[in-house]
């Protein structure tokens, strides 16, 4: 940010939780949003193509977070291991997905 | 067309530059000249880009204030406070011990024995005394109340603290013991009126690492106006040569003085220079006191303003030594930089019921010490545990959410509606705000932003003090 500057340790924090995502189509004219592709089926969003002022920074979203989306934060059966009753430990090994996700273990069924 | 309005922030000033403190997420930045000026347009009233002037500058500040929230939409809902009540079991990290509820004093303004008592401590059913028992029980409770936390803070209170002497040490030895079998530490602290600070105690004290906290008002003639012997005379002939003792011989931890203001002259600077220069205090905090209004030492609105401008005044003090790295001991200014420092956002005035609690010389269990023994505010007794649910009432009863009168308080965060125990001296109601010091609130965090302000420009080495210290306040 260039006209504020975070001073207290709670400023540092908004500033990092409002970090713009990669925005691959920029909006001119109006201030930006913050921006979170997080589109699902559950909410009636544009989702997964645009978001609602049109942009697409919401497509191609990388595997890893499409997995992650679908299997903890919604009830769509995605294709991923139980992670309930039968592989616990199945992402113990992928502190951030974005980074650690290679290390994901396989499981069979 | 969108049109922007600005939300819940307070402007302040300090080394010549200009900051905001937002609300409620208690962050604070610094904006510059483009920010300031598009904030201040905002705040007079709601516009849309076009009547705002300016070029690109303009919009690039209009999208930083929009990311922190510092303005918003103006046709989109107002943000509703969300009320969460933090799970239980909350791990308790404070427990004050009332160890006697007697006192070799009689200062006229006590909370505890004066007009505005909560509980008889002459004919109820508490024992004037804790017994030895009780202690240890309530030391199981402490530790197992505190759940994983690995150190425990236990405070000794009273009535007049060193009264019960054998039991406080008996509970050090024994909570000690019980902590290193389950590989914990507790750390001890207690206040007193410095009456009964003899030689052995104060070996003791020092031995045991004990914190001390001494309630005294300063110097002799403002000290032995309300602080005195149940025969009237003053205490401070007898406490001061004590003090200046325990001073000497109690080098393992900061000891502070606490005082009480109360209407009538007042004079925050001489009380300050005299606890910590002539005595030797390492800090000094101030309170005002807790009591009715109609009483003849209760502060006026007018004592409010007095007490703030002389707060000023010592703040600024305490910024000129802290700009060039050295102590002050005004404790009241250190706590609140704390607390902006970390930006915390208070669902609750105060730790009372939650990660603190006071306990009975009988082992009940009550919100915090000075509701201790009272049967209105009890929440479980050391031998049964806490009583959840009333434990539970009582925090989805005092939440900030519900307090519509602090809902347009800048302050809010900070403050959350102040003490419990204030409020239900003053209105007989823990639930209410405390609205007669509202001002005084605003004025003091205004003073503090300033100063912190200051001390991120001037020296900001000095905040990093304040990362990973909790904020632990002195029990008064």
């Amino acid at each position: 940010m260039n006209h504020l500057k975070p001073i207290n340790r709670k400023a540092a924090r908004v500033e990092r939780a409002t970090e713009p995502d990669v925005v691959a189509l920029q909006r001119t004219g109006l201030p930006q949003l913050p921006h979170f592709p997080i589109g699902c089926s559950l909410v009636f969003s544009p989702g997964w193509e645009a978001d609602r002022a049109g942009g697409t920074a919401g497509l191609c979203q990388p595997v890893e977070r499409d997995l992650f989306d679908c299997h903890i934060g919604c009830y769509w059966p995605a294709q991923v291991p139980d992670q309930l009753n039968h592989a616990p430990d199945w992402t113990s090994k992928c502190a951030a997905a974005q980074k650690d996700w290679r290390k994901i273990d396989l499981i069979f069924p | 067309m969108t049109v922007w309005a600005a939300r819940e922030h307070h402007r302040f000033e300090a080394a010549g530059k200009p900051f905001v403190y937002l609300v409620p997420s208690a962050a604070i930045f610094e904006i510059d000249e483009t920010a300031d000026a598009v904030l201040r347009a905002l705040r007079e009233r709601p516009r849309s880009r076009e009547d705002l002037a300016g070029g690109v500058g303009v919009d690039a500040a209009l999208a930083e204030l929009l990311r922190v929230q510092a303005i918003g939409e103006r046709d989109a809902p107002a943000a509703k406070t969300p009320k969460i009540i933090p799970l239980a079991p909350f791990p308790l990290t404070t427990m004050v011990l009332n160890v006697t509820n007697q006192c070799n004093l009689s200062c006229e303004y006590c909370y505890e024995y004066g007009e505005d008592k909560i509980v008889d401590t002459e004919n109820g059913k508490q024992p004037k005394f804790m017994s030895e028992q009780t202690a240890r029980d309530s030391v199981d409770f402490m530790l197992k109340e505190s759940g994983t936390n690995p150190v425990a803070h236990v405070t000794f209170f009273g009535g007049e603290t060193l009264l019960n002497f054998p039991v406080l040490q008996q509970t050090i030895v024994y909570a000690r013991q019980r902590a290193a079998e389950l590989g914990k530490q507790v750390d001890f602290s207690l206040t007193t009126n410095g009456t009964l600070l003899k030689p052995e105690v104060i070996e003791f004290l020092a031995e045991n690492r004990v914190g001390v906290t001494i309630s005294i008002d300063g110097p002799k003639e403002v000290q032995d106006k309300f602080r005195v012997f149940h025969n009237g005379t003053g205490s401070y002939d007898v406490v001061a040569p004590k003090i200046k003792e325990l001073l000497k011989r109690h080098t393992s931890r900061p000891i502070g003085a606490r005082v009480t203001l109360t209407s009538g002259k007042m004079d925050v600077k001489r009380i300050y220079k005299h606890l910590t220069e002539e005595i030797g205090f390492w800090e000094v905090g101030f309170a005002p006191v807790t009591t009715a209004p109609n009483r003849g030492h209760a502060l006026s609105d007018r004592g409010y303003d007095e007490m703030l401008e002389q707060f000023r005044d010592l703040a600024y003090e305490f910024l000129e030594a802290s700009v060039d790295n050295r102590h002050h001991g005004f404790s009241n200014v250190k706590e609140t930089l704390a607390e902006l420092h970390k930006g915390v956002s208070k669902a609750f005035p105060c730790g009372a019921g939650l990660g603190l609690l006071g306990v009975a010389t009988d082992g009940d269990v009550a919100l915090c010490h000075r509701f201790a023994g009272s049967d209105a505010h009890k929440l479980g007794t050391v031998r049964d545990g806490i009583d959840r649910d009333a434990q539970r009432a009582f925090l989805e009863s005092h939440h900030i959410a519900d307090k519509t009168d602090c809902s347009t308080c800048w302050a809010r965060p900070l403050c959350s509606g102040g003490c419990y125990h204030e409020a239900h001296t003053r209105y007989g109601d823990t639930q209410r705000p405390n609205l007669h010091y509202c001002d005084w609130i605003r004025g003091w965090t205004d003073v503090c932003l300033t100063i912190y302000g200051e001390l991120a420009v001037r020296n900001p080495a000095f905040l990093a003090q304040f990362d990973d210290e909790r904020a632990k306040e002195p029990v008064s």
